[in-house]
Parts: C-alpha cells; sequence; structure tokens
C-alpha cells in the first residue's frame, strides 16, 4: 500500500497512489496511516483521487484511521472517484466525513 | 435457476482466505465479455457486489481450506445475471446472513458488506446442493447510457 504524505501549510496531504483500498490492503493501509499521522498538524486530508474502488474493508479501514485521528484531528477526505462515492453513498459513511471533490478546494477551505 | 445460465462456460476462479487471490479473481471477473457494454455506474455495481461475494467466500466459505469459484454473468434484456459457487463451508444456519445494517454514527469498521450485497443486488437467493454454495442475483444492466 503506497501513500504519499505532504505537508501543505498546516494541513498534512496523504495521497492514496495505489488504485484500489480493498480487503488485500485495508490492514496495510491502516498501518501506514497510523505511521504518517504521527506527524502533527491542524488537518489531515486523505486524497483519494487515484482511488478507482474500495470495498467494505477498505470502508472501515478509513472510518478506523478517522476513530485514530480523532478527536484532535477530524479526516477529511478528497477526490472521491465515482465507485468509491457510491459505496460511502451507499452506506451513509458520507453523512460523516468532510468530503471535498478535489484536494484543490480542501486546501483553499479550512475543514 | 434456468436452463440458458448454466449452458455458459463459467469464470472460474481459485480463492482461499488469501485476499490477494480475490483481487485477481475481481478482476478476470470484470473483464467478462457479458460487462463489456454496461455503462459505468452499472460496472461499478456489479464490481462493488461481487467484491463482496468473494471476499465473504474466501473469509467464511473457504476458511478452513482453499477451493473453486464459479461465476457466471449473463446479460438478458435488461438485467444481468449472476450465479456464484463455491465448495466451501455451507453459510451459518443455511440461510442469507441478514446482520444488522451500520448506522452511520456508530463508526463501524465492519458489517457493511452485507448492507452494499442487499442493497444492490435483486432478487438474492442461497441455496445448498450436494456441497455447493449456489448465490444467484440480478443486477440492473440496461444499454449503456440508460
Amino acid at each position: 500500500m503506497s501513500l504519499t504524505a505532504s505537508m501543505q501549510g498546516t494541513t498534512l496531504v496523504i495521497h492514496v497512489d495505489d488504485d484500489r483500498i480493498d480487503a488485500a490492503g485495508a490492514i496495510p493501509f491502516k498501518e501506514r496511516m497510523r505511521g504518517l499521522t504521527a506527524t502533527a498538524s491542524d488537518r489531515v486530508i486523505l486524497d483519494l483521487s487515484n482511488v478507482r474502488f474500495l470495498d467494505s474493508s477498505g470502508l472501515g479501514a478509513v472510518v478506523a484511521v478517522m476513530k485514530l485521528l480523532a478527536p484532535e484531528r477530524r479526516l477529511e477526505l478528497s477526490g472521491l472517484t465515482p465507485t468509491v462515492e457510491k459505496v460511502f453513498r451507499l452506506t451513509r459513511m458520507d453523512t460523516v466525513f468532510t468530503i471535498h471533490p478535489a484536494l484543490a478546494q480542501g486546501l483553499r477551505h479550512a475543514g | 435457476m434456468p436452463g440458458p445460465l448454466r449452458m455458459t462456460d463459467p469464470i472460474v476462479i481459485h480463492l482461499s482466505g488469501d485476499a490477494g487471490a480475490v483481487r485477481d479473481g475481481l478482476r478476470r471477473a470484470m473483464a467478462a465479455p457479458a460487462l463489456c457494454r454496461l455503462a459505468a455506474d452499472q460496472r461499478a455495481t456489479v464490481e462493488i457486489v461481487l467484491a463482496e461475494i468473494l471476499n465473504n467466500i474466501a473469509e467464511h466459505a473457504y476458511a478452513a481450506g482453499d477451493g473453486p469459484v464459479r461465476l457466471w454473468l449473463r446479460q438478458c434484456g435488461g438485467l444481468l445475471s449472476c450465479r456464484v459457487e463455491d465448495e466451501g463451508l455451507p453459510m451459518p444456519g443455511g440461510r442469507l446472513p441478514r446482520p444488522p445494517v451500520p448506522l452511520p454514527e456508530s463508526l463501524a469498521e465492519g458489517g457493511y458488506g452485507w448492507h452494499l450485497i442487499r442493497t444492490l443486488a435483486l432478487g438474492l437467493a442461497y441455496e445448498r446442493d450436494a456441497g455447493v454454495n449456489r448465490l444467484s442475483f440480478r443486477i440492473p444492466a440496461g444499454q449503456s447510457g440508460q
């Protein structure tokens, strides 16, 4: 599971390089995210613009990361592609995350 | 299941408890000719449902050992007819699970899979016959663009 982290001001941006977060990648994803989010930041944006597929395991892993960051930081998401957006919407988990259409909007607005 | 679905050759995937095998099997399933004219949103639905079903088979049916999964996909009018067979352990209680749907505010890390399957698959049915689990369902699959 390949993730690329960068600081944009006080926002930690983590870009998922893999094109899917699924059962095979869920645990490596959580472990990598735990390490990367140890970096102090005001906000954390997980950019999913390269992720074209996410299953229930991937969704659970993203939720786990959100809980790991809480309550000090909220996990924001950006760049949900159609299938990923569908999974979040059908499970109504799109109601518990701040979701930006693209990273650019996320960086313009405070979470 | 009616005859015509049986007459086509299934896609055969070998699964164990290994999630990597599910990923490879799903990729092969998504390359099936029956799917090539589906609109993108319908392909997404198929991929989500098949991923959840294959994950369940790997995790539960083949928890104690590996085995084949046979997958039939056939376009019939405005519907994609699907059948998935495995030779693993039976469904608990011999019936489809009906777990509670996770509430978003409970921030559950699991339990979403059956909700996704039941929301997206029509006419979901399970039977077991001579050591074979058989799951059948349909997915709306009108002409591309509809």
